[in-house]
């Protein structure tokens, strides 16, 4: 059954939608979209240095992910504004990615797979990769969940509690870094940031408990992810813009929807 | 009403606190600050805006390491906390219920009680964004009570309730005290109506300028020099009100 590649790209969207569809609530909650992206960016990075280093994409993806978020998250801890750091991190990371590739000698690398991901071309073993950081993160994230959720309403209350919220912040930040490795081969550098939030922001309107919301996320993830392969298999679509185009379809509906309903209609 | 601790210093203290001195980077918020809290006991800390009285709090339960001095709990110590503001992203939902089972799941019916105790039964299936000022901060003294705390810590709880809801609010801490026996060390700067509540005062500004039960503090030089002796006059309205109390400045000073 795996042999048939549009299996294994099912299975491998499938996968990273859903951890990062759980994982993208906190992204919201904290509101860490920016930390997100920089994270993100500096995937190109890691690309360079796996391409010119002979690495697996994503060790090389998920080491740069990881050097970043730390970076970052040291930076988060001095109570500094960080907006315009992360900017400078973020795209300083992003350039560099972009111009190192291109002095990886005797390659054409076709930089678009890495951009906007080319989840056509998994392997069985990226799939296996894939499902196991998927299911490391959701793993953690479930063993973690009161800390995590307490640390994130307030830092104090979790101090208070006896948790340390900057040790549940780390633990995001780690999380972050690893969905960022899977995802790169799914949706690409540029649009994982969207993955972690649409599904989530599309869920906000329909939950009452932040279990709830993170339980849609996951469905409106996997949703989207199955649907917009669909899609780019009809239209000739790229998978990733696809699937992230469903996504923020979905979260257009859902916000209608809450809308109609809180006017009473 | 308040039983008046004997002396502190027979008695072991739950929570205590000695050499306490913070810097935020050139700024000294506290200075060899040092204070215990024995069981049952209703402490306040009073002083004025950035005398370091919430810093003081924050240190106590760990959310801030001091530069020197240290903090002792006794073994097993169980912290209720009830921060100043607690900001929920809109994002996030929360129902009350939810709400109460953070850090540890409770049973429907703990939560219930808890949520008698603070006064607001009728909430628990609301959004904490719908409440009302008064009800979330009840709630989250609900929430703290769960935690079966020997020490009930509330930092400046009343903010943004009216005068008579802030009143209110502190007679229920009272209540909390009697029926659960534990201790209680809250921050303020509305004197008047903290202050008579209160076994023991401490008056805080960077350092502490002095201590010891509300007719010693506000008779206090250090403190009249801090809060001028106007604030006399309301803690003894108060004390006129809930303690029947009277003092010969109740009447002449009652605005």
């Amino acid at each position: 059954m795996l042999d048939d590649f549009l299996i294994r790209a099912g299975l491998a969207a499938l996968g990273v939608a859903m951890a990062a569809g759980v994982l993208g609530c906190f992204v919201v909650w904290r509101r860490m979209a920016h930390f997100g992206d920089a994270t993100a960016h500096a995937a190109v990075l890691g690309v360079a240095m796996a391409l010119m280093f002979g690495w697996s994409i994503f060790a090389g993806v998920g080491l740069v992910a990881l050097t970043m978020a730390v970076l970052i998250y040291g930076l988060t801890g001095r109570g500094q504004a960080v907006d315009t750091i992360l900017g400078v991190l973020s795209h300083g990371a992003l350039a560099t990615g972009l111009v190192a590739v291109t002095l990886i000698p005797g390659q054409r690398v076709d930089l678009d797979a890495y951009l906007f991901g080319d989840v056509l071309t998994v392997t069985r073993m990226d799939v296996a990769i894939i499902w196991g950081g998927a299911a490391l993160v959701m793993g953690v994230l479930w063993s973690h969940w009161t800390a995590l959720l307490t640390a994130t309403l307030n830092p104090d209350l979790a101090s208070a509690s006896g948790i340390n919220p900057r040790r549940e912040h780390l633990i995001l930040t780690l999380l972050l870094a690893a969905v960022v490795a899977v995802a790169i081969k799914v949706v690409g550098a540029l649009l994982i940031t969207a993955l972690l939030i649409i599904p989530a922001a599309a869920a906000r309107g329909f939950a009452r408990t932040p279990e709830q919301m993170a339980g849609l996320a996951a469905v409106l993830g996997a949703i989207s992810a199955v649907a917009g392969l669909r899609v780019a298999v009809m239209l000739d679509t790229p998978v990733g813009p696809t699937i992230v185009c469903v996504a923020a379809a979905l979260f257009a509906i859902g916000t209608v929807v809450t809308k109609l309903r809180s006017v009473g209609v | 009403m308040p039983v008046l601790p004997t002396s502190g210093a027979v008695m072991t203290a739950l929570l205590s606190a000695t050499g306490i001195t913070l810097r935020h980077g050139q700024n000294t918020v506290l200075e060899n600050v040092s204070l215990a809290i024995t069981a049952g006991e209703i402490v306040t800390i009073v002083g004025p805006n950035g005398s370091g009285k919430s810093s003081l709090l924050r240190v106590l339960i760990g959310a801030l390491t001091p530069q020197a001095g240290t903090v002792t709990r006794k073994a097993g110590l169980q912290i209720g906390y009830v921060p100043q503001k607690l900001h929920i992203d809109p994002t996030m939902p929360m129902t009350v219920r939810r709400f109460l089972d953070l850090p540890k799941q409770v049973e429907t019916s703990v939560a219930m009680q808890a949520l008698q105790t603070a006064g607001v039964p009728e909430t628990t299936n609301r959004q904490m964004s719908q409440l009302s000022g008064g009800q979330f901060q009840r709630v989250l003294l609900a929430r703290a009570l769960l935690g079966k705390p020997d020490v009930l810590m509330l930092d400046e709880a009343t903010q943004g309730l009216d005068q008579p809801g802030s009143a209110r609010f502190y007679r229920q801490i009272e209540d909390v005290r009697r029926d659960l026996g534990c201790a209680i060390l809250m921050v303020s700067h509305e004197l008047h109506v903290v202050m008579s509540a209160s076994d023991r005062v401490i008056c805080l500004n960077g350092h502490v300028c002095c201590e010891g039960t509300p007719d010693v503090v506000s008779a206090a030089p250090a403190y009249r020099e801090l809060f001028g002796s106007g604030t006399g006059g309301a803690l003894a309205l108060y004390r006129h009100e809930h303690d029947h109390h009277h003092h010969h400045h109740d009447h002449e000073d009652a605005p």
